[in-house]
């Protein structure tokens, strides 16, 4: 299969992009400056991401669609506003977790941005699920830009002043060279931010303004630590087919208006919410500098496998190695002692609670 | 005067008497990001040619450190252990990661001197 490349391609090259595949896509894991630079530049300032590789699907309907959406994910689409975005799962009969993903109801249709990998077959499972009632569209003319840091505001306000209205987890349509562009205040790195959809024919330019206004291209390297020490789930890692969102300890996305309705996974959902789950994710700290990475073993004092850690590297900000993973949910209460098998040796480990970094999202103005 | 020798795993190894010191190249630490971690063999222990005798991580992945000769490990370098940034800054210097006493000096033979490391890892690109 043909790799595929985003309208900043070139954007990339220039900033010296060590480009890898990702998901089918041509991405860059970091720029000249590297993973720590970038990941601390985001943190204390502002970092611009290329997330074009992502899907962006717009279904067109009214109140109808409402209804129909409602069926398949477990969310109060019906109270959520007009501009207003909430974070939810497309998953399958047993819970499992198709794809997670942030719906956006627009006037008289909706966005739903899907992971990269997962686009075209979330796509098929929607457009089934809908019996053709309805237009969808995965878009592919328009590019998905995000500004991430405390001075995402500052940087963006620059180029498009109206912007500061806007409320997290909110979005609004606005131009860039008259052109219509859509912003979400929202990200996944725990700091506030936007998110932009705009036609790939000035996604470059609109990207090199941003640039000339003091933010930094940031890789997809600086994107994976800054959202673990968020504690937030990557698709394909720390949630996927096999697991659901209670499981996932992701049960606040779930609607509780919804909780008796009928939507794919509803009574496994709704059982585990009643009496509970075997496993758990949690976060975990190790007491050395040691990294316990994606697979790593799990075990208790009596050296018995509780579990698996499903993501894991050095925090840069927490300046200490930090890692996500499912145990028993014997074991799942804060400062439990685990340890975990790193190159043959068992290292002590203590669950911990999420965020490993506080975040600094800006909910109200 | 020593000269510095070099592994197809990226290592270089300086001679000094029977007393190896070893480190990986800038290549290597280009290749891996920014390191965040390294484990070191302890002192005292027998490592042999080609085998593992430490551990770097990045924020990326981990690699195995491989020893390109034979020995004793005699020192190791604990300033990497606690500032793993340093084999960033300086990996060809003050950054080494350990010294061993070599059984069989004539294991430095099949190493590659400078040019031909430049050219392989050139070549290699990895």
């Amino acid at each position: 299969m043909e790799i595929k490349e985003t309208s900043l391609i070139n954007l990339h090259k220039s900033h010296g992009a060590k480009l890898v595949e990702f998901a089918g896509y041509n991405m860059p894991i970091q720029y000249s400056e590297g993973i720590l630079n970038e990941h601390k530049f985001t943190r204390s300032n502002c970092g611009v991401f290329d997330v074009s590789h992502m899907g962006q699907l717009f279904i067109y309907g009214g109140d109808d669609l409402t209804k129909d959406l409602e069926k398949i994910f477990p969310i109060d689409l019906q109270s959520l506003k007009i501009n207003q975005s909430k974070y939810s799962f497309l998953m399958n009969d047993n819970g499992g977790i198709y794809d997670d993903l942030i719906i956006t109801k627009i006037n008289n249709s909706y966005l739903i941005i899907l992971n990269a990998a997962c686009k075209n077959n979330d796509f098929k499972i929607i457009k089934e699920k809908l019996k053709d009632k309805y237009q969808l569209e995965l878009k592919e003319n328009l590019s998905l830009i995000a500004l991430q840091g405390p001075g995402a505001k500052n940087v963006l306000e620059k180029v498009i002043p109206e912007i500061d209205k806007l409320k997290f987890m909110h979005g609004g349509e606005f131009k860039f060279n008259d052109m219509n562009i859509y912003i979400t205040r929202s990200g996944y790195t725990g700091e506030d931010g936007f998110e932009v959809s705009i036609p790939n024919e000035i996604a470059e330019n609109f990207t090199k303004v941003l640039l000339d206004k003091g933010s930094k291209l940031i890789g997809l390297g600086a994107r994976d630590t800054l959202r673990l020490e968020a504690g937030l789930c990557l698709y394909g890692n720390d949630i996927d087919i096999k697991t659901t969102p209670i499981e996932a300890n992701l049960k606040w996305a779930i609607s509780k208006k919804r909780i008796d309705d009928n939507y794919p996974g509803s009574e496994i959902i709704k059982k585990q919410i009643t009496l509970g789950v075997k496993k758990l994710r949690v976060g975990i700290k190790p007491e050395s500098k040691v990294i316990a990475r994606a697979n790593t073993k799990i075990f208790n004092k009596e050296n018995e496998e509780i579990g698996k850690v499903t993501s894991g590297t050095f925090g840069p900000s927490v300046d200490h190695p930090i890692s996500m993973g499912y145990v028993d949910n014997n074991y799942s209460l804060i400062d439990t002692k685990i340890f975990l098998e790193i190159r043959g040796k068992k290292v002590s480990a203590n669950i911990c609670k999420l965020p490993f970094y506080q975040k600094n999202y800006v909910k109200e103005i | 005067m020593s000269e510095v020798k070099f592994s197809k795993e990226h290592e270089w190894i300086k001679l000094e008497g029977d007393v190896a010191t070893i480190g990986i190249t800038k290549h290597a630490t280009e290749m891996l990001g920014d390191i965040v971690f390294a484990e070191l063999p302890e002192k005292g222990s027998n490592v042999e040619k080609d085998g593992t005798a430490g551990v770097v991580e990045s924020t990326k992945a981990a690699s195995d450190v491989y020893t390109p000769v034979s020995g004793e490990i005699v020192d190791t370098n604990q300033m990497i252990v606690d500032d793993p940034a340093k084999i960033n800054e300086d990996p060809e210097g003050t950054a080494w990661f350990f010294k061993l006493k070599m059984k069989d000096t004539s294991e430095m033979d099949s190493l590659m001197n400078k040019d031909e490391y430049d050219k392989f890892a050139k070549e290699s690109g990895s």
